[in-house]
């Protein structure tokens, strides 16, 4: 499976990775040949097998109950935070 | 290494003098945190020491025994692989994009474990976002094998391998999710066990591909494993995929006779591409086994070959969208003045992540976009149900199945940086089991040129205790996992 | 030519939970930022979703009100995108198997006909969080204290075909999820929000036009208005040899049109798949009866029952019906008056309604409860007082909070119904009008009113109108 540096350039917008312009003829390379390997599967015999999402079957998800047992703990928690201010997280300006 | 010897250097051996008197847990840290500190050039097994800490943890152990409170673990040292949040301590999952995060909670493992009594050393480096099979790809750079220091220790949990075979932690917490524990294990010449899936809570623990990670143990010997693996495991109503099931006495199970034990070799992990002298020592454990009653017999999982392509999909798909979190707006790493809201993600992001990192994002989205949703993400999960129904079949007729871990010795740091499928298909026998959520285990069984070999033990779900008994018993049989690099001992 | 608009709505309406649908943080409005805001809606490293009971109850109870088939097995999705008020990177939604399938509603439109709206299906997901833009120079401040809040998206077939239609259709929606009490239906505070997926197509093509999506209308005016804006403008467009693009758009109330929504410049691919964090819900017949065995009168139920029961027309069944609390409120007044149920809701419709819009409140908080007006009404049934009087005491009643009994007495509006007292005010008029009284003998009939405010004024309003007009009618007659 061949993919074009245009189809790496859409992957990494997609995925948010600004990639230098060196690295990318690499990722051209090594995403191909992962995907040529990644490929064979398409040889396995899977008619009418039902794709596994979660590797114990016949689990069901449990329900919670519906209580608040949160309290506010944000002055902690904006510790990590890069930009702050009056409790908010400031990113660049976001234009609707 | 010139640093203190340990008295005991196996967690039972060191419980059982804490519980005898003979020595404190101020003590033993403080001796280990010795071995630590005089390692740590050479393997740089550790991202964060917790000196001050692990002491005052001892000290609080220590007076918990003089008042006749302590319990099996209390005391022990161990250290965490850094992919587990600890609250107030860095926890850096070997990236870039953590390096200054402080977490504010602590992973259920975590909590579990300490309130175990167990005191907790530091963190140790591992590959970036557990993406790895080398412990080559960390941002706090690579870890090396205590056996050979201009080799890798496997990863990702290379950090937790190495520290346990050259004895500066007795033991250490690590992550599997394609054989990231069985694999550094095996490489190192030390006893690492992944169990099933949903038996260990996964909150706290940094996703990678949710629906394959598991955390467990690297250990001295199987006995430490079980010990450990009792007081970690367990239902956690904040992890949803966590198993509502009671948690065997794993320590009491440990000595039952092998009589009658049916052992399976699958087939497929006997064709080529296993290294003769590896292959060789794993038929020298085999032999052990029907020595010690157990019966052998060949199986075949046909759609074994397929599982690392299949696992090259699933779980970059998986963490494409785990690491979507990490933007640089309310943790991690942020790039300076950014243009944009794009510039802001697109450079934080670029910058805070690895080589392999990006290569499996890339690889998930690409996997998961439109188009391409059916042919790879739904193709693979099928292959995987595939998977799964062969081990189910196998376990039919078996109770456990035996073969290597990985399939060569622990190779040269740097040798297969460049191509990652050669990296990738380190995890060729491992990956099945953490498809098929099965547990599994690894434990040396001898060397080849010098370097450690692992056999692998993969049983049904929910078959710890039985895997911890077959591995306990072949360790009563065998020293190999007493063996200690010569430079640690 | 003559053009055909076809509609679909998309509704996300906030479930009322006490707690988060994935996180046990609270979800009460107008908290100081990020404070309601745990790890699990902060997509902190290592969290987890743990699904919360109630919302699947309240959607499974939406589904059955609607119809629906409730699956048995639902799955949750992750949607992927990058967005600052959506911290794990993706929002956790149900894309291949919903809650709630195919189910349907009937609205009624202005000329009473009726009109069966499909619903394609219902989801539960999670809300995003809030980027707030003003006073902050050159950037934006990202409140997380919305994220995580339960949501049903409701999604309609593409079967309206007005604007006009399309506000019923949402109002009936906001009834619906009001009596079911799933949601508070605030629209200023965004609990229930409207999409609207608008396209024309020349009269009899089968085939849709191209669609544009009017995102977040709060208001039933702004949909309408945003609505018929598009069509407009797509119809210029076309006409004019453009093309309608696939887009989303925003309604600018201030300017009364729509425009493009500059950030998003291409479709984005969300990747769908199965949260691996979350495993299948599983619904047994059980939980789904007891949901079922759980849920109250529905609007078009009570709707008819009140036409049956209380034989009210179709409109005013519909106008009382508007919420559980009016219903509720009309039928307490019935009750206690014991009779004359249309009288009883023509007071509920008109001057109660009317004082309620004035002070704006909502019946919860009445000035007049059931049991004062009730009072009030019995007093016209028993002849106490006039239902013109009552207008009066009625209002008396919603300044003083005095009962209409209290005011009747203090202020000496006892109807008079004595014949002799009303014969002897008639006798009294007629000897102080002779010039009228002649005319009226005369042939001029209209001054029947004349002589009937001339009574009512010399008796202070208080005379029975019945027997003033009948004794009246009488008296002139001579």
């Amino acid at each position: 499976m061949s993919l074009t540096r245009k189809d790496i350039e859409n992957i990494a917008r997609l995925a948010r990775l600004e990639l230098a312009e060196t690295e990318i003829p690499v990722y051209v390379d090594s995403l191909s040949k992962i995907l040529d390997f990644v490929g064979e599967l398409e040889r396995a015999p899977t008619d009418g097998i039902t794709p596994m999402a979660h590797p114990m079957p016949g689990l069901a998800q449990r329900l919670r109950a519906d209580e608040v047992t949160e309290t506010d703990a944000h002055q902690r928690y904006q510790r990590n935070a890069p930009q702050v201010e009056a409790g908010l997280y400031l990113v660049p300006k976001v234009i609707e | 290494m010139t640093a203190p010897a340990l008295p005991a250097t196996t967690v039972a051996g060191l419980a059982r003098g804490l519980a005898a008197g003979r020595w404190s847990s101020v003590e033993l840290t403080q001796a280990y945190l010795a071995r630590v500190t005089a390692s740590q050039s050479e393997l740089n097994a550790f991202v964060t020491v917790t000196a001050e800490a692990a002491l005052a943890a001892a000290a609080a152990a220590d007076a918990a025994r003089a008042a006749g409170k302590a319990s099996a673990l209390t005391g022990v040292p161990i250290a965490h692989k850094d992919i587990f949040c600890t609250r107030d301590v860095l926890t850096t999952c070997g990236s870039k994009m953590l390096a200054n995060f402080v977490s504010p909670y602590d992973a259920t493992v975590v909590s579990k474990l300490a309130a175990a009594g167990t005191v907790n050393l530091g963190k140790l480096n591992m590959d970036e976002f557990a993406m790895g099979s080398s412990n080559e790809t960390s941002f706090f750079g690579p870890v090396r094998n205590p056996w050979d220091i201009k080799r890798v220790p496997g990863g990702s949990s290379g950090g937790s391998a190495a520290a346990v075979a050259a004895r500066i932690a007795p033991a250490a917490t690590a992550t599997d999710t394609g054989g990231s524990i069985r694999q550094p294990a095996a490489l190192c010449g030390v006893t690492g066990i992944k169990p099933t899936y949903g038996r260990v809570s996964r909150y706290g623990m940094i996703a990678f591909a949710s629906s394959l990670d598991q955390a467990g143990l690297i250990t001295v010997s199987a006995e430490d494993a079980a010990m450990l693996l009792g007081a970690m495991s367990g239902f956690d109503p904040r992890d949803s995929t966590s198993v509502d099931r009671e948690v065997p006495d794993y320590v009491a199970a440990l000595d039952a006779p092998l009589a009658g034990l049916k052992i399976g070799l699958v087939r497929e992990f006997f064709e080529k591409g296993l290294d003769a002298q590896c292959e060789q020592r794993i038929r020298e454990a085999i032999a052990v086994y029907e020595k010690l009653g157990a019966s052998v017999r060949e199986v075949s999982c046909p759609n074994l070959p397929l599982s690392v392509p299949t696992y090259y999909v699933v779980a970059p798909a998986e963490c494409s969208s785990n690491l979507a979190r990490f933007d640089g707006v309310r943790f991690g790493h942020r790039c300076e003045s950014p243009r944009n809201l794009n510039d802001l993600y697109s450079r934080s992001r670029g910058e805070g992540f690895g080589a392999e990192v990006k290569r499996r994002i890339m690889t998930g989205t690409y996997v998961l976009s439109a188009g391409y949703y059916d042919a790879y993400y739904i193709k693979a999960q099928r292959v995987r149900q595939l998977i799964s129904a062969d081990f189910a079949r196998a376990f039919e007729s078996v109770d456990l199945l035996l073969g290597p871990t990985s399939p060569t010795t622990a190779f040269e740091i740097g040798a297969k940086v460049d191509d990652p499928i050669t990296m990738y298909l380190n995890d060729i026998y491992t990956i099945g089991a953490n498809l098929a959520g099965l547990p599994g285990m690894s434990i040396p069984v001898g060397f080849a040129d010098g370097l450690p070999v692992g056999l692998q033990l993969v049983g049904p779900h929910f078959s710890e205790a039985r895997m911890l008994n077959a591995a306990h018993r072949y360790q009563l049989e065998t020293d190999w996992h007493l063996r200690v690099p010569a430079a640690y001992a | 030519m003559e053009w055909e608009t076809v509609i679909g709505l998309e509704i996300h309406a906030q479930l009322a939970t006490r707690s988060k649908i994935f996180s046990s943080s609270a979800t009460a409005y107008g908290a100081a930022p990020n404070t309601q805001a745990n790890l699990v809606d902060l997509g902190y490293p290592g969290v987890l979703p743990v699904l919360n009971a109630e919302a699947v109850r309240m959607a499974v109870r939406f589904g059955l009100a609607i119809g629906a088939r409730i699956a048995r097995h639902s799955v949750f999705a992750r949607k992927n995108y990058f967005y600052p008020d959506l911290p794990k990177g993706y929002q956790i939604s149900q894309y291949e198997l919903p809650i709630v399938a195919e189910g349907a509603l009937e609205i009624v439109l202005d000329d009473g006909t009726r009109k069966r709206v499909g619903i394609t299906r219902a989801h539960l997901e999670e809300d995003a969080g809030k980027s707030l833009h003003e006073g902050l120079p050159g950037v934006s401040g990202i409140d997380l204290n919305r994220a995580g809040t339960p949501l049903i998206e409701i999604v309609s077939e593409p079967d309206l075909r007005s604007a006009k239609e399309a506000v019923a259709y949402m109002k009936k929606v906001h009834t619906l999820v009001r009596y079911l009490e799933i949601c508070d239906g605030n629209m200023q505070e965004g609990s229930f929000r409207c999409d609207a997926n608008v396209s024309v197509r020349p009269k009899g093509q089968e085939k849709f036009g191209t669609r544009a999506e009017i995102k977040n209308l709060n208001s039933f005016r702004f949909v309408e208005k945003a609505i018929n804006y598009e069509i407009e403008r797509q119809i210029e467009l076309i006409e004019s040899g453009g093309k309608v693009v696939q887009e989303t758009r925003l309604y600018d109330p201030d300017k009364g049109e729509t425009r493009s929504m500059r950030s998003k410049e291409e479709a984005n691919d969300y990747r769908y798949f199965p949260d691996p964090d979350l495993l299948p819900v599983e619904l047994d017949e059980s939980f789904i009866d007891v949901v079922r065995a759980a849920l109250p009168e529905l609007p078009d139920e009570k709707a008819a029952r009140f036409v049956r029961e209380y034989q009210l027309p179709e409109y005013d069944a519909g106008v009382l019906t508007a919420s559980r609390e009016l219903g509720a409120f009309y039928e307490e007044v019935v009750r206690r008056v014991g009779s004359e149920p249309k009288l009883c809701a023509n007071w509920v419709m008109g001057d109660l309604a009317a004082f309620l819009n004035k002070d704006n409140l909502e019946i919860g908080n009445s000035k007049v409860d059931a049991a004062g007006l009730a009072l009030l009404v019995a007093r016209i049934v028993d002849q106490t007082i006039s239902g013109k009087i009552a207008k009066d005491v009625f209002e008396a009643m919603w300044e003083s909070g005095e009962s209409a009994d209290a005011i009747i007495e203090r202020k000496g509006l006892r109807q008079i119904t004595d014949t002799s007292a009303i014969e002897r005010a008639i006798e009294e008029v007629m000897s102080k009008n002779p010039g009228q009284l002649a005319d009226y003998r005369s042939g001029k009939d209209k001054l029947f009113g004349f002589f009937v405010g001339q009574v009512m004024k010399a008796t202070g309003g208080k005379a029975n109108p019945a027997q003033l007009n009948e004794l009246l009618k009488q008296k002139l007659a001579g």
